[in-house]
């Protein structure tokens, strides 16, 4: 780990309100999404999609659909070539059925035509022949040994014996003895919790525009979260060499981890193949919910032991997560992260992942952290209840600090919980007075970051200003951020500073935007990428002033001579060694390319004041404070946002939002009216409070704070119900029958 | 399909009339486009009634008001005058979606969608409301509950359609209020609802009364017991308990994705009493009451 | 099927358009008449993303035929700046950090415009149950609530 980075110092940008450079154009509507651009001759896509939770396909007749005027083209999974296991099968599989259609939703085939109400009628004259299957959509009998297997062949080896073939990996972590840690305890509690799969419900439906060259290169514009990603899977999907495919990231209308994978780019590659024109496919609403991905849903057993002054002994959870059709790795991030927040001696986690016939998973905000840290914190709330403690105390007692082993692994550096959770415990929030049927909840919670592959190249233009050419799509305001290291590492105002992000072609890869890896990674890339333009303009000075290129400082945005030895020159600004800098060498950039460790493990704590209906079950939010480590805040206003947006999502994973099957596998909710998630009138201020403990593994101490915040609300709402109504709550989300039922002791 | 726009009711009824059961009235088109864009319905042709002048507005009839078909949630609540009459169902008709389905939704509409959690309806039910039709035969009047005859289907006949629902003339100490309950503030569709409207003497004393329900049945459902045990009373525990329980026992709701069987038998009589609460102090002079 | 000629005003120049019967306004605004900045998040009414005005009525585009604008005032983002100038509800939600994605962005814009219009001293509450019909996911809506009230205090002061 790259844990020498960080060096104090005084800022003179970075933590300002920077005004972002793409906020005009997205005010007045000018900027492109991704469904906004039109080229000439394009033609639209439109997706068939399986009524069925399982079914082999047996024939598919597209002849009359091919027939009607207006059809371009039409694919389906016979038109993919075979390629070798892995996630780009996985996805491949995913966007285009072959053999068997895996979940309602399933795309079978897809055609493109002159305009969509071609488009829609051609979906109509298409015949597909299905044998129905049975189908599983729930975690526990997806387990059960005699179940209907969703997919054959992905079992891995050290699964445990006594399970169907759709629990397909296992993964255990801890130390420490944990019979003996129980033995400790003055109490033992054993429980068990489900949460249900939830959507990242980002506004914007998925949109790829694919233009096909007949010399075999091909163009795509898309809204994905990491376009490099999408080039690398649809190259290997189509057989086509990563040079030949040039992606372009458009505007992105938020992703959340949704957005880091393919679901219709391949089609739309396919059918611009196959029609020898551009085609565009955006999806509905409804394909949204259908068929990209939700998180997992969960089935959570969870044991720890307590003493009566509130020290945690010993703990350890099993986590089943599903998600969906194809493998993912999402409960081992979930049994990773369950206990991070903790220094606990014995501990212990074990995680099963299940396959079902429900759409393929992807990544959503610290995807499989909230449910397993949900049950975490749910039974530390009640722990101390039982013991008639405070809860913030009793996790100050048990917080994880810097030489903790965490229950994954690692030693932790430098680490925020403790002073997270003193500033909630100080905050009056904490103190102020409930009203009737009103309680109030506290939770933690925690994320890895991550750091990865980062390219930036920095230039420093004829008249001094300054271009960062990054790679990583904007969700929610990175490109100020960037903009801003890059003006004070230069010392430059950041006015003269533009970020921008391009094109696969133009700059060498780059991870997705997922991991809250961007302000971290591509900061500290352009951060050194400016140092290497801060070094050539050095060079530059010195051979102007005719000096050792030793001799030269840079300094408050200038060159200057290194001391009265070098001889006595004016410093040489910015402006001026770029105006010459064709006469002494060339243009001047800086680039810097690194797969970014470090990034820094980020904790926050929540507190939400809940007030029930007794008689409805109805919850309303009161009051809601987020307290979370930033590392360094480099854009306050953007760091509140993200801890604000992860809330919101938390709070609606708590009380309403879920996936709501029928008895045939079929999802009844796949739109916005009965997938609820918080409109403006359900939810009070979120107030934000930043710590800064610096990363030390940043050269500004940035940590990622992206994810972080849609870990606590879980439980921080179900230990607000729980105490409102004065009975425990066990399962997500707790909609208000839920509530209601459990009032009247049901 | 084809889109008309006509200008009169007659040419409403012609072009009803020459479809033969293939068109569609189109009046906000807030159920109408969502479910047409859902393959649910495939009409030929789309009526637009909204350039008929009369359908768009809101007159005085005999002490009532007639509504016309084409007037918005919008356009109806920014009358200060209907609403203080009807404040139940003005409540009732802007809980339909959001700022920008009030911008379009109509009360025919929603009664003619014939959804059993249709906002509006239990309140005009409540109030008593009736619709004007016109058809081929001619006009007639209908009370507005005998429309709904289930989950999206009416009694209107082939070529009939909906000109205006007429609201009768206030009683002195008369008010009415509407409840629903959704899982958040906003945005969803009732999971349960009640409308309230009834009529106090000098005394307090409750002269008359209609409740009805929504979402708790394939139609509203008027339930004379809950009013029973309201008139003659003070509108005290013992006549809300029965109440509450009357229409525990009329509710014969189904589980479905929005709520559970017993979720929507117990919430309703929660609601029924609270409507008649706020009903009872709007009537009694004692302000508008909350917004649910 | 034959096409409907459409005659309208948009953001206050006369504009027309052919469409299919059957065809949104927000279908015609975005792939005939390329005004792209009104958003489609769900086509069902849903979520705001479309939000326009007709005839100076908040509606959702998704949820109206063209064919209806015939003869009507149509309002959008890309009408809302006055040439260079922005609105004051455009500059308040850059100051106040009140978008993230921003394909929320313009149907907040367009529902606040009519909400000050009519109400320009709203609540909180009013402004959070006017906005109810537009769905943010990145914010948690308090910046954009912060920025609406903070604009309507700006427009009340001018
Ligand atoms: C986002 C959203 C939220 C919603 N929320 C709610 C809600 O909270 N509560 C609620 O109750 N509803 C809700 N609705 C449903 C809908 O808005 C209402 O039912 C509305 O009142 C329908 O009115 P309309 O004028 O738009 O009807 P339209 O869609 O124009 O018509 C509905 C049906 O009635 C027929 N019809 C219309 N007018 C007449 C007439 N005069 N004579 C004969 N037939 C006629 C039409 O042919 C059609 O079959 C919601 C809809 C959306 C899109
Ligand atoms: S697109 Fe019209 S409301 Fe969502
Ligand atoms: S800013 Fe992304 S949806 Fe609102």
């Amino acid at each position: 780990m790259a844990l020498d980075e960080y060096e104090k110092r005084d800022f003179r940008v970075v933590g300002k309100r920077m005004p972002r450079p793409d906020a005009i154009d997205k005010v007045t509507g000018r900027a492109l999404y991704g469904a906004d651009m039109h080229v000439p001759g394009m033609l639209v896509g439109k997706i068939l999609r399986s009524p069925h939770a399982h079914a082999r396909i047996k024939a598919i007749d597209t002849s009359a659909a091919e027939a009607l005027e207006g059809v371009r083209a039409v694919v389906t999974g016979a038109d993919f070539p075979e390629i070798a296991p892995g996630e780009a099968r996985n996805v491949r599989d995913n966007a285009m059925a072959r053999d068997k259609a895996l979940y309602d939703g399933h795309a079978v085939a897809a055609v493109a035509a002159t305009s969509a109400a071609i488009a829609r009628k051609a979906l109509k004259l298409i015949r597909v022949e299905y044998e129905i299957l049975p189908h599983v959509t729930e975690i526990s009998d997806a387990m059960k040994p005699d179940a209907p297997v969703v997919q054959e062949g992905f079992v891995q080896e050290n699964v445990p014996e006594g399970f169907s073939d759709n629990v397909i990996s296992y993964h255990q972590y801890g130390h420490g003895d944990l019979d003996a840690g129980f033995a400790q305890a003055d109490k033992v509690i054993t429980r068990r919790f489900r949460t249900a799969a939830t959507h990242q419900g980002y506004i914007e439906p998925h949109a790829a525009l694919a233009s096909f060259g007949a010399d075999g290169t091909a163009d795509l514009w898309v809204c994905t979260q990491g376009h490099y990603y999408v080039r690398q899977l649809c190259a290997e999907i189509l057989q086509m060499d990563q040079a030949q495919l040039r992606v372009t990231a458009s505007e992105i209308g938020g992703g959340f981890g949704g957005k880091t994978t393919c679901f219709i780019e391949p089609v739309a590659l396919m059918l611009s193949k196959k029609a020898g024109a551009p085609v565009k496919l955006v999806m509905t609403r409804q394909e949204v919910f259908r068929a990209s991905g939700p998180t997992v849903s969960s089935e959570i057993e969870m044991r720890m032991g307590m003493t009566k002054d509130g020290r945690i002994t010993a703990a350890e959870a099993e986590l089943h997560y599903q998600g969906g059709a194809f493998p993912n790795i999402t409960v081992q991030f979930g049994a990773m992260a369950a206990f991070a927040c903790y220094d606990l001696q014995a501990v212990q986690t074990r995680g099963y992942n299940v396959l079902t016939n429900r759409p393929k998973q992807a990544a959503y905000r610290a995807p499989g952290a909230p449910m397993a840290i949900y049950a975490v914190e749910s039974v530390v709330d009640e722990l101390c209840q039982e013991f008639d403690l405070d809860p913030l105390e009793v996790r100050l007692k048990n917080a994880a600090r810097k030489g903790t082993k965490a229950s994954y692994g690692p030693t932790y550096p430098d680490i925020g919980l403790v002073a997270t959770l003193e500033a909630a415990q100080a905050h009056p929030h904490y103190s102020a007075p409930l009203g009737p049927n009103q309680a109030r909840g506290v939770a933690c919670g925690f994320w890895f970051n991550f750091g990865g592959d980062t390219s930036v190249s920095l230039s420093v233009d004829f008249d001094g200003s300054i271009t960062v050419t990054e790679g990583n799509p904007d969700i929610g305001g990175s490109r100020v951020s960037i903009a801003m290291m890059a003006a004070e590492e230069l010392g430059v105002p950041y006015e003269s500073v533009r970020a921008v992000v391009t094109d696969t072609a133009s700059l060498g890869h780059n991870e997705v935007t997922d991991g809250s890896r961007v302000t971290f990674a591509v900061g500290l890339a352009t951060i050194k990428a400016a140092r290497a333009a801060k070094r050539e303009m050095c060079r530059r000075a010195a051979k102007i002033w005719g000096i050792d290129e030793d001799a030269v400082i840079w300094e408050d945005g200038c060159a200057k001579p290194a001391g009265p030895n070098a001889g006595k020159f004016e410093p040489l600004s910015i402006k001026e060694i770029a105006a010459k800098s064709s006469r002494t060498g060339g243009p001047i950039a800086g680039h810097h390319e690194v797969n970014a460790e470090g990034a820094g493990v980020s904790f926050g704590v929540h507190i939400a004041d809940v007030e029930v209906d007794p008689e409805t079950g109805h919850t309303r939010v009161v009051r809601y404070t987020v307290f979370q480590d930033a590392g360094k805040a480099v854009h306050p206003d953007y760091v509140e946002g993200q801890m604000q947006g992860g809330a919101a999502q938390g709070i609606g994973w708590a009380l309403n939002e879920e996936y709501i099957y029928d008895e045939n596998g079929r999802l009844l909710n796949p739109g916005f009216l009965d997938y609820r998630i918080p409109v403006a009138s359900d939810l009070p201020h979120i107030d934000a409070v930043i710590l800064e403990i610096p990363n030390p593994g940043h050269p500004y101490g940035v940590r990622g704070v992206g994810e972080t915040g849609i870990v606590p609300p879980l439980a921080t709402l179900s230990n607000a119900v729980s105490r409102a109504i004065g009975r425990r709550m066990y399962e997500l989300p707790m909609s208000p029958p839920r509530i209601l039922k459990a009032i009247k002791g049901g | 399909m084809q889109y008309l726009a006509p200008t009169s009711e007659d040419e409403v009824v012609a072009a009803l009339a020459q479809a033969d059961g293939r068109a569609r009235i189109l009046a906000g088109g807030t159920d109408l486009l969502v479910q047409m864009k859902a393959d649910m319905i495939a009409p030929d042709i789309l009526v637009d009634i909204k350039r008929i002048p009369e359908l768009r507005e809101i007159t005085r009839e005999g002490g009532g008001w007639r509504i016309g078909a084409a007037v918005s949630g919008a356009e109806f609540n920014e009358r200060a005058d209907i609403c203080a009459d009807w404040p139940g169902l003005a409540e009732a008709f802007d809980l339909i979606g959001s700022t920008q389905v009030q911008g379009r939704c109509t009360l025919a509409g929603n009664l003619c969608n014939a959804s059993p959690a249709a906002d509006s309806v239990p309140a005009m039910v409540a109030a008593d409301a009736v619709a004007r039709i016109v058809g081929p035969s001619g006009t007639r009047d209908l009370p507005v509950a005998e429309i709904p005859v289930g989950p999206g289907r009416t009694s209107l006949a082939a070529g009939e359609f909906i000109t205006s629902i007429f609201l009768p003339a206030r009683a002195p100490r008369s008010a009415d209020a509407y409840l629903r309950f959704i899982p958040r503030t906003e945005m969803d569709i009732a999971v349960a609802s009640a409308g309230v409207s009834l009529t106090l003497d000098d005394n307090g004393s409750c002269v008359a009364a209609r409740v009805a329900l929504g979402a708790v049945a394939p139609t509203v459902l008027l339930v004379e017991e809950a009013a029973a045990a309201l008139i003659g009373t003070k509108l005290e525990g013992a006549a809300l308990a029965a109440l509450a329980q009357a229409c525990e026992s009329a509710a014969t709701p189904i589980d479905d994705k929005r709520g559970t069987v017993a979720f929507r038998k117990q919430v309703v009589g929660v609601l029924a009493r609270r409507a008649v609460k706020i009903a009872q102090d709007r009537a009694s002079g004692k302000g508008a009451g909350e917004r649910a | 099927m034959s096409k409907i000629h459409v005659k309208t005003r948009i953001n206050g120049e006369a504009a027309e358009f052919l469409c299919e019967p059957d065809e949104t306004l927000l279908e015609a605004l975005r792939d005939r008449l390329h005004l792209t900045g009104t958003k489609e998040g769900c086509g069902s009414g849903d979520c705001g993303a479309c939000s326009v005005t007709v005839n100076g009525r908040l509606v959702a585009s998704c949820l109206m035929l063209a064919a209806e604008a015939e003869g009507a005032e149509i309002g959008t983002i890309e009408g809302l700046a006055k040439g260079a100038e922005l609105d004051v509800l455009q500059r308040k939600f850059v100051e106040h950090a009140a978008l993230q994605c921003g394909i929320c962005t313009p149907g907040f814009l367009v529902a606040s415009k009519a909400l000050l219009e009519k109400n320009p001293d709203p609540t909180e509450e009013e402004v959070r149950y006017w906005l109810a019909g537009n769905l943010c996911r990145c914010t948690g809506y308090d910046k954009i609530i912060r920025a609406v009230l903070d604009a309507a205090a700006e427009m009340r002061r001018a």
